[in-house]
This record gives C-alpha cells, sequence and structure tokens, in this order.
C-alpha cells in the first residue's frame, strides 16, 4: 500500500504517460525525419537531399511561392482582421460575444468541409478555381485565428489609456496610432503566427481550390513521401525540416516581439 | 471682455444615464483661479462624474460648462485646456517615463529641445528625474503616479483635474504625497479640481470642500465651515465623527436635547421647532463624576486636576462610561447617559469602561441645523373601499382620517418617521425596499429605505439594521394621516 502511494501520490508519475505520448509521437518522429534528412535511402550520411532541394529550381521556387502566398494570406488577414476585431472590442458595440461567435463559429466545421464547401461554391457562381480562390479560401479559413487575438488585445486594453491620449490633446487618429495600435501588437504578433504557420506548410487546400494546378511546398512534401515511394523519403525529410526551421524562425522572431510587447503591458 | 472671475463654471449640470437615474442632478459650482476645490462624497454619489464632464470625457445632458467664461459643454477633450491625472495612473505601458511625460508636448508639434526641458523641468517637480528612461512597469504606485502628474502639467494646463489620485497608494505613502500634492499647488499656481472619497483628504488640501451626495451638492464651503457648520446630518455624519441627536430649538440661544436645556450660539430657527443638534467627539468634556457625586471632593481643581474643563455655568450630563478603544493619541469612548442617550467622547484620558463620568459642552461647540423634513410625506389619492393610493400601492386608511375627502381626492399623506414598520421579511410589507442610509441619534436609528421604485421612506427605529438590508416596510392605517394636496 505504502508502496502504491508512493507511486502514484507523486505529481511526477501522472506526468509518465504525457512524456510516453511527447516521446513517441513528437520526439521519436523529429529525430526519424532529422535522421532521414542526413541519410541516403541504404543509411549512409549525407547532405545530398538538401543539396538536391537547392538545385531543383522548381522546388526553391515552390518553396519561395509557398512563402509569398502565405505572407499575402497574413496580410489580407490582418487586413481584414484588424477592423473587424476594433469594431468588436469598441464601446459602441452592445453584443461583441455575439459577433466574436459568428466570426468563431466556422471554426466549429472541419476546414476540409470547409474548403469543399468553397469549391462548390465557386462552380456554381462559375468563378475559376486558381490563385484567386486559394488565397480566398485561406482568409476564408485563418481569418478567425487572425481576429481572435487581437480582439481580446483590444478588449483587454484600459480604456483610461485612451481617455488619457485625449485628455493630452490627441485626436482620434493620433490616439489611434500612438496608444492603441502599439498596444495592440502583442495581438497582432499572435495572429500573425497564427496564420502564417499553417498557411506555410497547407496542402489539402491549395489541391482542393486549384485543382492541383497549383503546387505548394506542403505538397511537394507530401508527394515525395506519398509518391515518391521509399526513395524520396530522405528527400521529402529534407524538404521538411526545411519547413520547420522557416517556421521555427518565424514563431521565435515572433516570439521575441511578443513576449518584450507582453512585458510592457 | 471683461475678465471673467471664474475659470471654471459649472451651471445646472445634470447628466442622466441611460437607465434615467440621474448621476449629476442640477449641479452648479464656481472655481476661481488658482483655487484648490476638491470635490468630496461616498462612492457612486456623482463625483467623478463632474470631474469628467468638466475633463469631457462625459457630456453634460442638461446645463452648461464654462472655462473662462468660454462655454466648453460640448468640446472634445482634446481641445480641452485642462489635464486630468487618473485614479490608475494610465501611463503608457510602451512608452517610457520620459516618451509619457512628452506625449502632450509631441502632439503640440514643439521643437524637441523646448519638449526636453519643459519634461526635465516637470519631473524635477514631481522628484523623478532620474527616472527618465525607466519603464513605467517598474516603477512603484507612487512613482507612477508622480509620472502621471508630471504628464499632467507639462501641458501648463489651466485645470487640473485629479480623480482620486491617491486612492490606491498605501496609508503613509498617501500622507506624503497630500503634502507635496498641496506643495505643488502653492508652487505652479494652476487650479486643481481634486475628487476624493477621503474627508480627511478634502479638509488637509483643499481651499474649499464640495460635498456631493447622490447627484446634489450638499454643501460648499472651507474646510473649517464645513466641519464646524455642517448644513445637514449628510455632511456632519460624512465629515469626521459626529453625536447627531434629535432636540428643539426652544428659543433663540436655547437648545433642548438630552431632556435638558443647552445654552447654545445659534440664532433664527424659532421657538419650540424642532431640529438637529450635532455635537462633535473632541468638544466634550468629560471628567470622573463619582469623586464629585461621592461629595469627597469640593473644589473643581480635585476632579479635574489638568484645568482642562472649562469652568462656568454649563448644563452637565452624567453617564457611565460603555466602552473605550484606544486610538493612537486619544481614546474613544462611548457613554450612555442616565436618561438613555449614547455619546461618542473622545478624549487623550482614559475613563474605563463602568466609570461614572460627567460631560459638558461649550456654547459654540453645539451646532443646531435645521431638519430636512419632520415626517414623511408622499402624493396619494383616495381610492373606494378606505384605500388610499400612495407609493404605487394601495395603503387602508383609518376612516378619521379619510373623512373630510372623497374618492378620487388628490391628499399629501403624512407618516411619523417612527410609525414606519420594517419587518425581515420583505414578502410580509406592503413594499420592498433596501435600508440606503443610516444615521444614530443618540438613542435611536434613523435609516433611508429605498424602496424598489427609488422612493425614499424615512423610519424611526431601535432595531438595528445593516446598508443595504433588504426589508419589508409596511405602516399601520392608524398612522396615515391625510392633508389636503396644495
Amino acid at each position: 500500500m505504502k508502496k502504491l502511494h508512493f507511486l502514484f501520490g507523486s505529481r511526477r508519475t501522472w506526468a509518465w504517460p504525457y512524456v510516453l505520448f511527447l516521446v513517441l509521437f513528437v520526439v521519436l518522429p523529429l529525430l526519424l525525419i532529422f535522421v532521414y534528412a542526413f541519410t541516403t535511402p541504404s543509411g549512409e550520411f549525407t547532405i545530398k537531399n538538401f543539396v538536391q532541394f537547392f538545385e531543383t529550381s522548381e522546388a526553391v521556387n515552390t518553396f519561395i511561392y509557398s512563402i509569398a502566398i502565405a505572407l499575402l494570406t497574413t496580410v489580407v488577414c490582418l487586413l481584414l482582421g484588424y477592423p473587424a476585431a476594433y469594431i468588436m472590442a469598441s464601446a459602441e458595440m452592445k453584443t461583441p460575444a455575439v459577433m466574436a461567435m459568428l466570426f468563431i463559429l466556422p471554426m466549429w466545421i472541419n476546414f476540409l468541409l470547409r474548403t469543399l464547401a468553397t469549391v462548390e461554391l465557386f462552380n456554381i457562381f462559375g468563378l475559376p478555381l486558381g490563385e484567386g480562390a486559394l488565397i480566398y479560401g485561406m482568409c476564408y479559413d485563418f481569418l478567425p485565428f487572425m481576429i481572435y487575438p487581437i480582439y481580446n488585445t483590444l478588449q483587454k486594453m484600459d480604456r483610461s489609456l485612451i481617455e488619457a491620449a485625449h485628455d493630452l490633446g490627441a485626436n482620434k487618429k493620433q490616439v489611434f496610432f500612438k496608444v492603441i495600435l502599439p498596444l495592440s501588437k502583442p495581438g497582432i504578433y499572435s495572429g500573425i503566427i497564427m496564420v502564417f504557420m499553417p498557411t506555410v506548410s497547407t496542402f489539402a487546400i491549395s489541391e482542393l481550390l486549384t485543382h492541383n494546378k497549383i503546387t505548394l511546398f506542403g505538397s511537394l512534401i507530401q508527394r515525395a513521401f506519398g509518391e515518391g515511394g521509399l526513395q524520396m523519403w530522405n528527400y521529402g525529410a529534407a524538404l521538411s525540416l526545411i519547413m520547420l526551421i522557416i517556421i521555427g524562425l518565424t514563431s521565435f522572431f515572433g516570439n521575441q516581439d511578443e513576449q518584450e510587447a507582453q512585458s510592457v503591458i | 471682455m471683461a475678465k471673467p472671475e471664474f475659470i471654471i463654471e459649472v451651471n445646472h449640470v445634470s447628466k442622466q444615464f441611460e437607465d434615467g437615474k440621474f448621476a449629476l442632478n442640477d449641479v452648479s459650482l464656481q472655481v476661481k483661479k488658482g483655487e484648490f476645490v476638491t470635490i468630496l462624497g461616498p462612492s457612486g454619489c456623482g463625483k467623478t462624474t463632474l470631474l469628467r464632464c468638466i475633463a469631457g470625457f462625459q457630456v453634460a445632458s442638461e446645463g452648461d460648462i464654462l472655462l473662462k467664461g468660454e462655454d466648453i459643454t460640448q468640446t472634445p477633450p482634446h481641445k480641452r485646456p485642462v489635464n486630468t491625472v487618473f485614479q490608475k495612473y494610465a501611463l503608457f505601458p510602451h512608452l517610457n517615463v520620459y516618451d509619457n511625460v512628452a506625449f502632450g508636448l509631441k502632439l503640440k508639434k514643439l521643437d524637441s529641445d523646448t519638449i526636453m526641458k519643459r519634461v526635465r523641468q516637470a519631473l524635477k517637480t514631481v522628484g523623478m528625474s532620474d527616472y527618465e528612461f525607466r519603464n513605467v512597469d517598474s516603477l512603484s504606485g507612487g512613482q507612477q503616479q508622480r509620472v502621471a502628474i508630471a504628464r499632467a502639467i507639462v501641458n501648463q494646463p489651466e485645470v487640473l483635474l485629479l480623480d482620486e489620485p491617491l486612492a490606491a497608494l498605501d496609508l503613509k505613502m498617501r500622507k506624503d504625497m497630500q503634502l507635496e500634492l498641496k506643495e505643488m499647488h502653492k508652487k505652479l499656481g494652476i487650479t486643481f479640481i481634486y475628487v476624493t472619497h477621503d474627508q480627511e483628504e478634502a479638509l488637509t488640501l483643499s481651499d474649499r470642500v464640495v460635498v456631493m451626495r447622490e447627484g446634489k451638492i450638499q454643501q460648499i464651503g472651507t474646510p473649517t465651515d464645513i466641519y464646524n457648520e455642517p448644513i445637514n446630518c449628510f455632511v456632519a455624519d460624512f465629515i469626521g465623527e459626529s453625536n447627531i441627536l434629535n432636540g428643539t430649538m426652544i428659543r433663540d440661544r436655547k437648545v433642548a436635547f438630552c431632556d435638558q436645556e443647552f445654552d447654545c450660539i445659534d440664532e433664527g430657527f424659532g421657538d419650540n421647532n424642532p431640529v438637529d443638534v450635532v455635537i462633535r467627539p473632541e468638544d466634550i468634556y468629560i471628567w470622573d463624576a463619582s469623586l464629585e457625586k461621592k461629595g469627597k471632593v469640593e473644589g473643581q481643581e480635585d476632579i479635574d486636576p489638568d484645568d482642562r474643563v472649562p469652568k462656568g455655568n454649563f448644563t452637565k450630563l452624567y453617564g457611565v462610561v460603555d466602552s473605550s478603544i484606544f486610538k493612537g493619541v486619544h481614546y474613544e469612548m462611548t457613554v450612555k447617559t442616565e436618561n438613555g442617550y449614547e455619546f461618542m467622547v473622545q478624549d487623550y484620558h482614559e475613563y474605563a469602561p463602568g466609570t461614572e463620568v460627567g460631560m459638558l459642552v461649550k456654547p459654540e461647540d453645539i451646532q443646531v441645523m435645521q431638519k430636512e423634513r419632520l415626517w414623511n410625506t408622499f402624493e396619494g389619492e383616495v381610492r373606494e373601499g378606505g384605500l388610499v393610493r400612495f407609493l404605487d400601492e394601495d395603503w387602508p386608511v383609518s376612516d378619521r382620517a379619510l373623512e373630510p375627502f372623497s374618492t378620487g381626492d388628490k391628499v399629501e399623506v403624512r407618516v411619523a418617521f417612527e410609525r414606519v414598520t420594517l419587518l425581515d421579511h420583505e414578502d410580509d410589507g406592503v413594499l420592498a425596499g433596501d435600508v440606503h442610509f443610516i444615521l444614530y441619534k443618540g438613542d435611536h436609528y434613523h435609516l433611508t429605505v429605498r424602496t424598489d421604485d427609488g422612493d425614499d421612506i424615512y423610519v424611526d427605529t431601535n432595531d438595528v439594521w445593516d446598508d443595504g438590508d433588504r426589508c419589508g416596510i409596511q405602516i399601520a392605517p392608524s398612522s396615515i394621516r391625510l392633508a389636503k394636496a396644495e
């Protein structure tokens, strides 16, 4: 009994299942990607996989194009999302909760279903699928991720700061650019990260909304694993690693800025 | 144009919120240039609303506000030459101390040399010179408030508005800052309008105090006026400690309370008129009466070795000390008199509970006030079946009271304070309400009970109720008097 109590009484014991889960499904796969990326199919060490990527202009172009699309999506989401969040957080809004709900509601439905529905909508209205449809679809899917963090920071902002700025002689525009915008930076950063990261690695949305006409980096990886056969796994692993590094870097810089912004609030 | 006499004039300003409640109800106030005026009142009295109307954050529903004779009622806050110090400082967290203070000057597009000079000067005034490049979050509450004051005064406003600026500081810091604010006011020569709920702060700092309650100004006066000559029970009770008693003005300079007659210095209240009497606890002289009564001593020197009690032909009260608390400098004692009245007395000497004591008050320390009302009055209408409708309810009334009236007559309903019955269960009463204000009158409580419709009923009772208690209200038919409506 005493032993059992010792075993289950400790909080550390309860962490074991999670540690096991993390090792099995996060650490191990990451290690495998790392190992595969730096080996040949026969298991010897090589950097050929990375060289191959940088030598294939198509792959590099796809990579740059994916980042451009992701950036564009992020910018559009920001331009649409900030005003929406601002209006919702403003004092004149009587039912901000309902509005927030309406923006969040589509997220209850799986994004593949929503994307398929978007495809159907384009078909019904006879609109061509392609780049425009892709950006439209991604903005539609990821807009809530931009609105919500910005809305949160704006809502939590001390109203007396706005009054203080008015009191010190700032007109509405000056209040916005000198107080509200700088103070909503943390929300903007989280929004950017939450939109940019998933869009840069997306492949299903792009395939559905462009009839496979546009290949994004995510699709490249997917094809390396899915269609290339075992021979291509090492190359696919190298591509995954490159993408991981890019995402890692953006979130790292994002976090730094965010912490800085957070520390002043 | 003639130079206006007042820098700020608030003329009949009312502010009504969407729910129909008045935050300000016909408020008028004039402030002279360079004056330190404090608006004092309990929370919810409208003092902050008044300040916000002057600052421009809220627009008055009625009336107008003049600054140096110019109407600024509708002027947006950023165009008013006034600056505000907020209760929670409201410093911009993304800017350092220097940039916070420079915020207003930069908006005015002054050159950076002038800005630097003025910011440094302002920071020096508040004693924060070494903190220019500190993050505002790294500062203590007191330091943040200094920066907030610097940020306001750097703009050289005509009027500085301070909204409970010291409320968030601890007591010691608050006392220090009070002195510094007073110094600053002297040095800068700017008009200060200061909002607080702390009566001591108001008395310490101000040239004039404005006492507010429920959106209305109760009294405006110098701290000594407000303290020594409170205009009504609310002011007397709110400012400092006081004994408030029912009394009768027998004639000029003669008032009766506690079943005894006292000399006083008040005149013009008429003969045999009911009044309220206020006696401050520190104005009561107290001595050990057992020695005096037993006849062991003869001269007053023996009962009063320190020669504190004034000699002369004063009316004396005798009683027994009920409780005594040490308050630091003085003892606060409750004394129950022979005829059942309780007095709060403050004295440097302690008289232990159980001690028989004598008390007296000098005539000039007895403050007599006109009673605000002598009974409850309501507008009513006679209904069929011996009922009178008032306060939105039908109340049975005695036949005798109804005799001169017929159905449909408008009447004035009068109910004596002590004839209103309060019940523990709200369902047992004809009406329900909350205890809103409690005044201890020495031998009973005078309560203000607010009904759910917002009407006030005044009740005298011996029962102890707490502020905010829910109660049922009942009035016996025989207690309802009717008079012809005017």
